[in-house]
């Protein structure tokens, strides 16, 4: 009797480990840099030898939102620039991930006591914390991305919106153009004539995207003459999960927008969109647009139901912040990406290039031309 | 089989005990201290393997010293980063404060013979009426503070209160009427926050206007200029909690009344009590104390609401409140417990590779073993001595 019972025990132990295992390839991701975390750099290494500042190795820490470093979207993008920079520069990087928002200011301040050449904060939802840490650590660096870092709540009141802080380089994306551009493949890829959008919460960094994708598809009925119509957005109110976590949600709002006719789904919404695109790859016909990053690369296995993805290339900004901060010591000018910057993009069709026809597709490269030169406005 | 395993003691003392093995038969020295200690050991033990198992790299590379060391990192860094230094012990603190108050107001329904899991909307309410006081008032403190914290305790209450009157009125399961009005205080918080009433102007996402410096709970380490230390009067406010439910319901007529009817409801309807007014009572005074919790994350922690600031503590609160044994001394070590656990986490997490998602399972495995002390009674061969009081919770209509 007592020997089943801890036979028993020893089960559940047992299980526990078959848990955590299964967590393996997940943490893969996150723990590749593992290795080279602990050996120093050393400083003949370091390609900019010459200028680099006497103190040695520039380090550089990230605070993610509650999406996680292998979000496969905009935190994990951000780290890639980080990673970049410990190969390329010699870099000290360091990571906190935060599990609810309010992890983001004690994780903030970890790196503050922890000493860290620049801290890189990265979202919209961090913008208050970030701008109540760089106006009592002036001679600290800060980047933040999706912000001006003065925008968010908790700023104290007599802290006014339009003070620009000195300390925080804002890494801004004009996202809206590559969303128009995506908008308007939608609009003529789409067989039923209904293409959709949702997002994870309701803020400026996100509906960005919705709108651009919104003003895409006008533009297209405006040019051919068709009356595809966009569900979840319509430029002030729409479809949000609520939240950049659950997989679930975006499993949800694809069913329903499915159910409603939509052919083209283009969610904004981190890893809630890896949700809409299993529940394509469950049913079949229905084409996602991803965010951020290159999703048929990033997640591989439903890189079939991927027409495109709209580029935010936050990785090359986040390097190039590490970068003038080992060269300068100063995090540089406020950024916004643009086509003309390489900031943003549109990424390959990739498989489904044969499904895209030939005048859309010059169509695109002249809208994607058009956007480099300034011609275009995604408004 | 001994009679004495009744209630843990036995049952004739003898008088000539020593000072000393009497201190330690009162606060139970096998349940209380033995038993956690052997869990958190266990859960290390076991968390120890997790560690080397999810680091993939040096697996593969065969590199067993290096994973023994980013062990041993991480169960040094795990202490100190939350008890090692002032600003760990605060945030240890920050942490704790509204696990306590929501830890309290799980144990008081449930002493009532109550499933409350409701303390996530209990914050919601007392927190937006909390909030509303901090923005629309400018001071004195000592006025516009007490009010705060009372506007939260009388919203919460109303709103645990509501659940106690379904369940009184109609028999309406509290498990599933607190479920929902979590949900419907969720989102009416969300809404609040839109409406001009509430929003911050300027701003397009739902964050409430801040509070007024005057209306902030003000820190507890105030001999301290450091901004960094955010553990606030909001602690002292949480101890207070936990003092009155122990005068509630070993003092009070009323929680003679309440202990009674939960534990047995028959004959407490028997011997003259009124089920209904106790019931709703009972969640009234437990959403008083939840809603106490959303106040001081609000007017202390936070400054502003979001649609968010409740978080998961509603629900990490039942886990405080059944390893606290639903006593209040017991729900104040374990809260501490979680905020230790929150603080170091955070920098297990920066002294090592490992990822947040294993922190948090070490986190859960720690919480686990504790709330099994029959697992941890097992895997350490102990006897089975004493009893543990389980509560019981009444089905429909009762």
């Amino acid at each position: 009797m007592r020997k089943t019972k801890r036979f028993a025990a020893l089960a559940l132990t047992a299980s526990l480990f078959v848990v955590a295992a299964c967590g393996d390839d997940e943490e893969e991701s996150t723990s590749t840099e593992a290795p080279a975390a602990t050996e120093a750099p050393s400083a003949t290494e370091a390609p900019a030898g010459t200028e680099a500042p006497a103190a040695g190795a520039v380090s550089a820490c990230q605070v993610t939102d509650v999406g996680g470093v292998d979000d496969k979207g905009f935190n994990q993008s951000a780290y890639a620039g980080l990673q970049q920079a410990e190969a390329d520069l010699g870099a000290e990087i360091a990571l906190l991930e935060s599990a609810s928002d309010a992890d983001y200011a004690p994780n903030i301040q970890a790196f503050l006591d922890k000493g860290c050449d620049d801290i890189i904060t990265v979202g919209f939802l961090l913008g208050g914390a970030t701008a109540d840490a760089a106006i009592a650590n002036p001679d600290q660096q800060f980047a933040i991305i999706d912000s001006d870092a003065n925008d968010n709540a908790g700023t104290p009141d007599d802290f006014a919106d339009d003070v620009n802080l000195e300390n925080v380089r804002a890494l801004n994306f004009a996202t809206d153009e590559p969303s128009f551009i995506a908008g308007y493949l939608a609009a003529g890829m789409s067989e039923t004539g209904k293409v959709a959008t949702y997002g994870g919460i309701n803020i400026p960094p996100v509906t960005i995207f919705m709108t651009g994708f919104l003003n895409g598809v006008n533009y297209y009925n405006e040019q051919k003459g068709t009356a595809v119509e966009v569900l979840g957005w319509d430029g002030t109110e729409g479809s949000f999960a609520g939240n950049f976590e659950s997989l679930d949600d975006g499993k949800k709002l694809a069913q329903g927008f499915a159910d409603e006719g939509a052919d083209i789904i283009f969610p904004v919404a981190g890893p809630v969109g890896l949700g809409s695109s299993a529940y394509a790859k469950e049913v079949g016909g229905i084409r996602i647009i991803g965010v951020d990053v290159d999703m048929y690369v990033s997640n591989d296995k439903e890189k079939e139901v991927y027409l495109t993805s709209v580029l935010k290339n936050i990785d090359a900004s986040v390097f190039d912040t590490v970068k003038n901060v080992s060269e300068t010591g100063d995090a540089g000018d406020d950024y916004v990406g643009t086509f003309a910057n390489g900031g943003v993009g549109i990424a390959d069709f990739h498989d489904q290039a044969g499904d895209v026809p030939d005048e859309l597709k010059a169509e695109i490269e002249q809208l994607v031309a058009d956007f480099t030169a300034g011609t275009m406005k995604a408004g | 089989m001994t009679a004495a395993t009744v209630d843990g003691s036995p049952a004739a003392a003898p008088e000539e005990k020593p000072k000393l093995v009497v201190f330690f038969d009162r606060i139970d020295a096998y349940n209380n201290l033995l038993l956690p200690f052997l869990a958190i050991v266990s859960a290390l033990i076991v968390g120890a393997f997790i560690i080397g198992l999810t680091d993939i790299d040096r697996l593969k590379e065969g590199d067993i010293g290096g994973i023994l060391t980013t062990i041993k990192d991480a169960y040094i860094a795990l202490p100190t980063g939350a008890l090692g230094s002032l600003g760990g012990i605060s945030e240890t603190i920050v942490s704790a404060t509204p696990l306590i108050l929501a830890g309290l107001c799980f144990a008081v329904a449930a002493r009532s013979g109550l499933f409350n899991i409701g303390a996530t909307g209990q914050m919601f309410a007392g927190g937006m009426a909390s909030v509303w006081v901090g923005f629309t008032m400018d001071g004195p403190g000592i006025v516009q503070v007490p009010l705060a914290l009372l506007a939260g305790i009388i919203a919460g209450g109303l709103w645990g209160g509501i659940v106690g009157i379904l369940k009184a009125r109609t028999g309406a399961h509290e498990v599933i009427t607190t479920i929902m009005t979590n949900y419907i205080a969720g989102l009416l918080t969300l809404w609040l926050l839109k409406t001009e009433a509430f929003q911050q102007p300027g701003k397009d996402n739902p964050v409430s206007k801040t509070v007024s410096d005057k209306g902030r709970l003000p820190e507890l380490f105030f001999w301290s200029d450091d901004p960094s230390l955010r553990a606030h009067w909001g602690f002292l406010v949480a101890l207070g909690g936990a003092v009155f439910m122990w005068w509630l319901f070993e003092r009070s007529k009323v929680g003679f009344e309440l202990r009674t009817f939960g534990s047995n409801a028959d004959a407490a309807r028997y011997a003259g009590m009124k089920p209904a007014t106790l019931t709703t009572l009972a969640m009234f005074i437990a959403g008083g104390l939840a809603g106490l919790g959303g106040a001081t994350q609000i007017i202390g922690t936070q400054g502003y609401a979001t649609e968010s600031f409740a978080g998961s503590i509603g629900f990490d609160a039942i886990a405080v409140a059944l390893l606290g044994r639903n006593k209040p001394v017991g729900i104040v070590f374990a809260a501490f417990l979680f905020g230790i656990l929150e603080a170091g986490g955070r920098k297990m997490q920066l002294e090592t590779d490992i990822p947040l998602d294993v922190v948090l399972v070490l986190r859960a495995l720690i919480v686990l073993f504790i709330a099994a002390p029959a697992l941890t009674r097992l895997i350490w061969r102990l006897k089975s001595e004493g009893s543990t009081s389980v509560l019981q919770f009444r089905g429909w209509g009762a």
